[in-house]
């Protein structure tokens, strides 16, 4: 028998290992998220880490000029505020740089020159003169601050209003959902005539189609583009949609197909007895029954056609009306790489689909996956 | 919105333009072979040998036109010079002696090896802990998420983290950095470091990769007899023993499947590279040197199809197990 004691020790370390584990993989989009809600400067200026807690710095700033003093009572009177429009919390201050935190908030600082300063917890400053003072240059007031993570919109609507993602998550809709839809359809009919109907030559298409997995696209590239403009397609989204059909069609027959030829038999037998049409089995058995599958195969194909950046860039133009997101966020990483919030929110836009869809679908995909790889392929 | 329209009319066209295929050429075959009349036997034999056909022939015209004749074309593309002149071999030699070519395949293999075999480790490690606790599910989807992003954006990610800031340039904002900084160490332009880029851009890959092992490895995991667990249970054996020695020695074979998955996706990886460093200080791959011969100023398809024609080869030995397996599948 093993010892209670060892056993939950155990279990202790594996779920530690396994947060570890969670917290290594989720660290680096979740760095992003943060980041594509701060501003500019505060991400170019400091990690994304800190913006998680309130923190804290030493500013110095200069009060108003001494001309602009207003008589109050007795003396004379400049009042303002440290931030500025912003907010903060002032923990100490100081009026001189070699001790630029002597004073907590609230309490008063005699300048050698004889007028008083205090700065409050809020960022208030009032600096009293017992005679009129003059001058430009306004009193220099050290002030350690700490201010709260402040977190903006403004990246986004930036990112989809001004900086023509919008227009290119528009362009990506447009070329995802045709290239998702169209090759189901057309692989189902091939996957249920190579699952279930008796033809010379099955073995070899599928042997075929198994192999077809793996080539290379890149091989596609230069015969199709040359193709493309021979018949006149040239550049263009009807260009793209074919050839993310001829591209996913080889997961989608063999997905299909090794999900069709898993359903019963007796079924499509006893139809066939009955008379029914191949036509009419596969629209009223094989289809209703194959839902997991080309759900799964319909997933597979929206991430790939939805993230991927070479068939893009290969089959589509350059101008505004053609790019999509994943050509559109490299762009601003060749030519724009110092606009760190520009970049955060659009890779942000970009990844956000894929990731609703992942979780709300995963089960399919999952499923999918298992019966890709596990099963022969 | 135009253009939105424009994206439904194609899905409604091609659409209906299937099933009208489908339905029609269906009805077709069955005027021009009734199964009623004088000769209903011999038409029913006809029809049924031609029916396959029909509903396989869409399928196998885009394969064949997208897929079948670039294979063959890129082929013979690659035996020739701009001009289109047949010059024989001449582009692979060319190639043999070329140093972004051989630091590119050089590289590949480096990816070849380091990918797959981490992926899979840490896809296995994760599988085999998630297994045991109650949260595993969660911590599983967690992982298999970065499967969902696209490597641009996981390019963008791994940039807040491999970012390096200059002495004078204010604390480090990338990830990494500042913790070699609090550990006491100096920070590094991970990405321009020759060799040791080629490793970071690495666990980009194997960062999105693991995922997709984990949840294969973790079904075949679920799939393992248990009489042989607890057999070895009650023999004494430890936990890790009962996973070294009785767990994974019976999925070998789903492991080598995951391998040359993450193989056949690492031979292919080019945004990874084309974002992060466009193949400079040495970190240039097979893909990304095929795009650039293929588009540069002066575009060279010959050369960039002989590029293809190596990745080609480089796929094939798992091409041809992955088709002795399905064939095997079907006896």
């Amino acid at each position: 028998m093993e010892m209670a004691g060892t056993k939950s020790r155990l279990t202790w370390a594996v779920n530690l290992a396994v947060g570890f584990l969670v917290l290594l993989w989720i660290i680096p989009t979740f760095g992003l998220l943060v980041s594509s809600f701060r501003d500019r400067d505060a991400i170019s200026t400091s990690g994304w880490w800190t913006a998680l807690s309130a923190s804290e710095r030493n500013v110095i700033v200069r009060a108003d000029a001494p001309d602009n003093a207003a008589p109050d009572g007795a003396g004379w009177v400049l009042s303002g505020s440290v931030f500025e429009g912003g907010s903060g919390n002032v923990t100490a201050f100081g009026i001189a740089s070699r001790a630029p935190e002597a004073f907590a908030p609230g309490e008063v600082a005699t300048h050698p020159k004889g007028h008083q300063i205090t700065v409050e917890a809020n960022g208030d400053y009032r600096i009293a003169y017992s005679e009129q003072p003059s001058g430009s240059r306004g009193q220099r007031l050290f002030v350690r601050a700490e201010t709260p993570p402040g977190f903006t919109l403004d990246n986004y609507r930036e990112v989809l209003f001004a900086e023509g993602m919008g227009k290119a998550l528009l362009n990506t809709l447009t070329v995802t959902i045709p290239a998702t839809i169209i090759p189901i359809l057309v692989a189902a009919f091939a996957a249920y005539a190579l699952a279930w109907m008796e033809m010379p030559g099955r073995a070899l298409l599928i042997a075929g189609i198994v192999g077809l997995l793996v080539v290379p696209l890149q091989v596609a590239f230069i015969p199709l583009l040359k193709l493309h403009n021979n018949i006149g397609i040239g550049k263009g989204y009807i260009g793209i949609w074919l050839a993310h059909t001829g591209f996913g069609l080889p997961l989608a027959v063999f997905l299909l197909r090794n999900y069709m030829a898993g359903l019963p038999g007796e079924i499509i037998e006893s139809a066939r007895v009955d008379g029914a049409s191949d036509f009419a089995i596969f629209r009223k058995i094989i289809l209703p029954l194959s839902f997991p599958a080309l759900a799964s195969f319909a997933i597979f194909q929206f991430l790939w056609v939805w993230n991927d950046l070479l068939v893009a860039k290969v089959f589509l133009g350059t101008g505004e009306d053609q790019v999509v997101m994943t050509g559109r966020i490299v762009d601003l990483l060749g030519s724009r790489g110092g606009d760190w919030e520009i970049l955060a929110a659009s890779a942000f836009v970009s990844i956000a689909v894929p990731i609703a869809v992942f979780f709300s679908l995963q089960r399919y995909l999952v499923r999918g996956l298992l019966a890709g790889s596990v099963k022969g392929g | 919105m135009d253009q939105l329209l424009f994206a439904v009319s194609t899905i409604i066209v091609g659409v209906f333009g299937c099933v009208a295929y489908f339905y029609f050429s269906n009805i077709l075959l069955d005027r021009i072979y009734p199964a009623s009349g004088p000769n209903a036997g011999a038409n029913i034999n006809k029809s049924t040998a031609i029916r396959p056909w029909l509903f396989v022939l869409p399928a196998l015209l885009v394969l064949t036109m997208y897929l079948v004749y670039p294979v063959v074309s890129t082929f013979f593309l690659s035996m020739r010079d701009t001009r289109g002149a047949f010059i024989g071999v001449d582009n692979y030699t060319w190639l043999a002696g070329d140093e972004k070519f051989r630091e590119s395949l050089g590289n590949n293999l480096l990816w070849l090896v380091i990918v797959p075999a981490a992926s899979t480790f840490f896809g296995l490690v994760a599988a085999g802990l998630t297994d045991r606790i109650k949260w595993g599910s969660i911590a599983q989807s967690l992982i298999f998420m970065p499967m969902a992003i696209s490597f641009v954006g996981a390019s963008v990610i791994w940039k807040f983290i491999y970012d390096y800031r200059g002495e004078n340039q204010g604390e480090q904002i990338g990830l990494l950095n500042a913790i070699v900084e609090a550990m006491g160490g100096t920070a590094q332009t991970w990405i321009t470091l020759p060799f040791w880029n080629n490793i970071f851009l690495m666990v980009i890959l194997i960062w999105i990769q693991t995922g997709f092992a984990m949840v294969i490895l973790s079904a075949a995991l679920k799939g393992i007899s248990e009489e042989t667990i607890e057999a070895a249970y009650l023999d004494g054996a430890t936990a890790l023993q009962i996973f070294f020695k009785i767990k994974i020695p019976q999925i070998w074979g789903t492991i080598a499947v995951v391998w040359t998955t993450i193989t056949v996706t690492v031979l292919k990886v080019f945004d990874i590279v084309f974002a992060m460093t466009n193949g400079q200080w040495g970190s240039q791959v097979l893909a990304n040197l095929m795009y650039d011969w293929m588009f540069r100023g002066s575009p060279d398809f010959g050369r960039g199809s002989a590029i293809v024609m190596v990745i080609m080869l480089l796929v094939t030995p798992v091409m041809i197990w992955n088709i002795s397996n399905a064939h095997k599948e079907n006896r």
